[in-house]
């Protein structure tokens, strides 16, 4: 029990640094994909953090919605976006559209 | 990451970006050291508002205080929030259809994964919903996890057929809210204060308001996954 | 109370990260993940503010952020839709520095 209590603000630090960490290396990836899947674990440490505030609600909630719902919606939204066909198309004959008039 | 069809000539603004990260950075790390000394400068001792709720836990209907705060003491900010999720279904609606799915077939994994997992997250989101009133759970968790079962359902190519998703699917949605604030003016009407519960059938009220928004936020939450407004034969 | 405060000066830190990340980044799909960690760095201020008790932590807070998180996944999905729209209109997922034509 002693090392118990002695090792908490250990494991506080480390969560903390790690989510600064994740946080850094999510935004500034230069891969978008690689940047949603440290997204994703940063909302997985964001659970720890809720419970380690005696916070079980807000963890649940973050377990359920940060986590899988936005990583759904941003690796689908990332999905659109790297599909050709929509894009550039509609971008196109938009232009060709307006060059005949 | 791939570059734009019409990207800028990047080396020429290339030390003039750099520039421009360190001039931000001094700011910004004024900002976190203000916000910083300005957390710190907090009293190490405060009890907010838990003394409030525990006084008044016993005529909310339910023994969990953050349902307690959710659902009676601030139902406001869970009616508006409801609200909220509704408005921006509407503005995902209204910048589009839903884009055609490309490929039919799921593969055989994630079929029978979800034909796995969709009973099981649908029991879990009762569950949290029922627990709700006591423990750690509530209306938010299970809506998010029914959402969670939707999107699951979804991405295995599952589609909401055509009867359902013109009046049914909106009905759904406005489920929640509609609940909440039927139960609102019908409890005003009687004689009370809007959002004010009787302590003898708050509990039963709450589990009401909180089935049905469960229910809508699950359906909003799957919506919005599917980005788009469901055309002819699409959605959960 | 020390890990309370920690967390909060995570939570600082997270908010100032996600913060310089939405000005440096272009890319629409960049600035969405800034504003959800600046989000996340919110929440955690709010709920480390809130364990600071003796017994039970502020559940108002909890119900807040709680309310905030599913706020923000709302919030998420209608800019990740305009951001498709966007990239839809002009070919590229980022705001144009002058009006197009």
């Amino acid at each position: 029990m002693e090392t118990v209590t002695l090792l908490q603000p250990v494991f506080d630090t480390l969560l903390g640094l790690a989510l600064l960490w994740l946080a850094w290396r999510a935004l500034a990836s230069p891969d978008l994909f690689k940047a949603i899947v440290l997204f994703i674990t940063f909302g997985l440490l964001m659970v720890l953090a809720w419970v380690r505030l005696d916070a079980p609600d807000v963890a649940l909630a973050e377990a359920a919605i940060g986590t899988g719902l936005t990583g759904a919606l941003l690796l689908a939204a990332l999905t659109r976006l790297n599909s050709k066909s929509d894009a550039k198309s509609v971008h196109e004959k938009e232009q060709q559209r307006k060059a005949h008039n | 990451m791939k570059k734009s069809n019409n990207a800028k000539p990047i080396t020429e603004n290339d030390s003039r970006q750099a520039q421009f990260r360190l001039l931000l950075a001094v700011p910004l790390s004024a900002l976190a050291v203000g916000l910083g000394y300005a957390v710190l400068s907090l009293p190490s001792q405060a009890p907010g508002l838990s003394d409030h709720v525990a006084a008044k836990l016993e005529i909310s209907g339910v023994s969990n205080p953050v349902t307690a705060v959710l659902l009676n003491f601030r139902g406001y900010d869970t009616l508006l929030e409801l609200g909220v999720l509704l408005l921006a279904l509407l503005g995902v609606w209204s910048l589009g259809a839903a884009p055609k799915r490309r490929e039919p077939s799921p593969g055989l994994v994630l079929e029978l994964l979800s034909r796995l997992l969709v009973p099981l997250l649908i029991l879990v989101a009762g569950y949290l919903l029922w627990v709700g009133g006591h423990a750690p759970g509530g209306a938010f968790q299970a809506g998010s996890v029914l959402a969670t079962a939707g999107v699951l359902l979804l991405l295995a190519g599952w589609r909401l057929d055509t009867r359902f998703s013109g009046l049914p699917l909106r009905l759904a949605l406005v489920a929640g809210l509609g609940v909440f604030l039927l139960v609102a003016v019908v409890l005003m009407l009687a004689g009370g204060h809007l959002l004010e519960y009787p302590p003898s059938f708050a509990g039963a009220l709450i589990l009401l308001i909180e089935a049905a928004a469960t229910f809508s936020i699950g359906t909003a939450l799957a919506a919005l996954f599917l980005g788009g407004r469901p055309e002819k034969g699409s959605h959960r | 109370m020390i890990p309370a405060f920690l967390y909060a000066l995570v939570g600082v830190g997270l908010f100032t990260l996600g913060l310089y990340a939405l000005i440096i980044h272009a890319h629409l799909l960049r600035k969405i993940l800034a504003l959800n960690v600046m989000a996340s760095g919110v929440f955690l201020v709010l709920v480390a503010l809130a364990a600071r008790t003796q017994g039970m932590p502020d559940p108002v807070a909890h119900a807040m952020v709680i309310t905030g998180i599913v706020v923000a996944v709302s919030a998420t999905a209608l800019a990740l839709v305009l951001m498709l729209r966007v990239r839809i209109a002009t070919g590229r997922a980022e705001l144009a520095k002058e009006p197009l034509e």
